[in-house]
């Protein structure tokens, strides 16, 4: 596995944690379906690409990192011990 | 092909987690510092910008803020700490179960069994830097060698985020040259005696005549210079290793100084509610007592005595203490911080000679009316039921109650 450097970011960010719905599978595997915002805004995550423990490189804190495409945006998704965040754009508020 | 041994430091622990938790920290001088108001207002850990203003571990914070006035100070996260070294071992678990904690934010691993699929040491120590950046956001430096103690100080070489290879067939050029105090068994008093002696670096000690150093420093004499030769065959103990309980111990730094013996009995009682909980978990008995009195001078002075029966009973050992501080402390200071240690630890299921003079009565049947009070705890909670005395303001510190049961099995 190759640690790849993460890009550098002007934008401030902030940690935003969401609520998730889940899909379970009986073996056990986590799939997240949406993603509310805090604002009520309910994202549908269009596909899942990876999945890995990797720590939040704009906003601080690690955890299991999900990245995720929604409307045609990729951007990461966390889960840390059983909290999910996502590393929102902090002057538009996401 | 000897082994190969790893031991990776997390470089400034406390402070870089607290700057990868807070990014608006990232490029300021940070500290780490304890609580002023508990007295314990000193410097636990920095980042390399505040390094650079010549602050130091241990040191005041007013000292640390009159070197940088900008310095931003956090208090610390202990939960956090345990939390993300917890999942540092979990990554070097990924390559070994050969992990020996040494303290919270330093492992020793020995990867000699897995050279065949990871490659060498060397190139398992970057990928462990890689990794451990990727997925937690800190930086460690790594020493490679051929045992514990070089690899130790290969990691101290070169910081941050750093391998540092120490081969058997080069050691000789690579750490003779280095003061003997950077090597891990040479402290500041043994660094005196060696000094006086005009043995200055780790080669002058590897030379150094072995009748000598056995004469002035004993057991420890020999062994360092057998370190210094690379001699150094210790295991890498097995990640689920426990080591023993050989004591437990309660010590704390009160809010003012202490100026009577009633005001020390007061916090002697206090820990030892606490040492007799452990105790009862553990199913321990102590065998004898330790106490460490450290006046307002920072003059630190400790005793010990055996226990004519052995007990688990708190109200036993903080009489024990007691007598024992009253018998030893001559009080020209008034007192800053209070230690009690449950020693000589045996199980308490372990048969016991009795002394025919002591008389054990007394200590079984005070120890049937704490387990009474322990239930009543369990129950409602650790204060449900106290000693009188220790319902009022007992100049106890406020800032810590989460207990942390530290990696190498000590618990605080």
């Amino acid at each position: 596995m190759s640690y790849a450097s993460t890009e550098q970011n002007t934008i401030e960010h902030r940690k935003v944690y969401v609520e998730v719905t889940l899909k379970v599978s009986p073996e056990g595997n986590v799939r997240p379906l949406t993603i509310t915002f805090e604002d009520g805004i309910v994202y549908e995550i269009d596909r899942l690409k990876q999945r890995c423990r990797a720590h939040a490189t704009k906003v601080g804190g690690t955890g299991i990192r999900y990245t995720i495409v929604v409307n045609n945006h990729e951007t990461y998704l966390f889960e840390d011990e059983g909290k999910w965040f996502v590393e929102a754009k902090a002057q538009s508020g996401g | 092909m000897g082994r190969t041994i790893l031991h990776c430091d997390m470089n400034n622990f406390y402070a870089s987690v607290e700057c990868m938790l807070n990014m608006k920290l990232r490029d300021k001088p940070v500290a780490v510092g304890g609580d002023v108001e508990n007295r314990h207002g000193i410097i636990l850990a920095k980042n390399y910008h505040a390094k650079k203003y010549g602050i130091q571990t241990g040191e005041a914070l007013w000292q640390a803020r009159q070197k940088c006035p900008d310095l931003i100070i956090v208090p610390p996260h202990y939960e956090e700490y345990l939390k993300y070294s917890k999942l540092a071992r979990e990554i070097y678990s990924q390559y070994t179960d050969l992990i020996e904690p040494y303290g919270m934010d330093e492992c020793w691993l020995d990867v000699t069994g897995c050279r065949n699929i990871c490659g060498t040491g060397e190139e398992i120590a970057n990928r462990l830097r890689e990794q451990m950046y990727f997925e937690l956001g800190l930086t460690i430096s790594v020493g490679v060698s051929f045992n514990k103690i070089f690899a130790k100080l290969g990691s101290d070489m070169k910081k941050p985020n750093a391998t540092t290879v120490i081969p058997e067939d080069t050691f000789r050029e690579k750490i003779w040259g280095l003061p003997a105090s950077d090597m891990l068994g040479v402290g500041r008093a043994t660094e005196k005696v060696l000094n006086s002696y005009c043995i200055r670096t780790i080669g002058d000690l590897a030379q150094a005549p072995r009748e000598l150093l056995k004469r002035r420093l004993g057991k420890c004499g020999e062994m360092i210079i057998q370190y210094a030769n690379g001699l150094d065959h210790s295991p890498v103990a097995p990640m689920d290793y426990e080591p023993p309980i050989k004591s437990v111990g309660h010590g704390i730094t009160t809010k003012e100084d202490l100026e009577n013996a009633a005001e020390v009995w007061n916090v002697m009682l206090s820990l030892v509610q606490d040492i007799g909980h452990k105790l009862r978990v553990y199913k321990k008995k102590a065998g004898g007592v330790a106490i460490c009195i450290r006046n307002n001078q920072l003059e630190t002075k400790q005793w010990q005595c055996q226990l004519p029966v052995k007990t688990y009973s708190s109200a036993v050992i903080a009489k024990a203490a007691f007598d024992l501080f009253t018998r030893s402390y001559v009080w020209n200071n008034d007192i800053r911080s209070v230690t009690v240690r449950a020693i000589n630890l045996s199980s308490q299921s372990e048969p016991e000679q009795l002394t025919l003079f002591a008389d054990s009565s007394e200590v079984v049947k005070r120890e049937r009316l704490e387990d009474t009070i322990e239930n009543i705890r369990e129950r409602f909670g650790k204060n449900a039921i106290l000693p009188a005395t220790l319902c009022r303001s007992i100049k106890m510190p406020t800032d810590r109650d989460v207990e942390l049961q530290m990696p190498t099995g000590m618990v605080m």
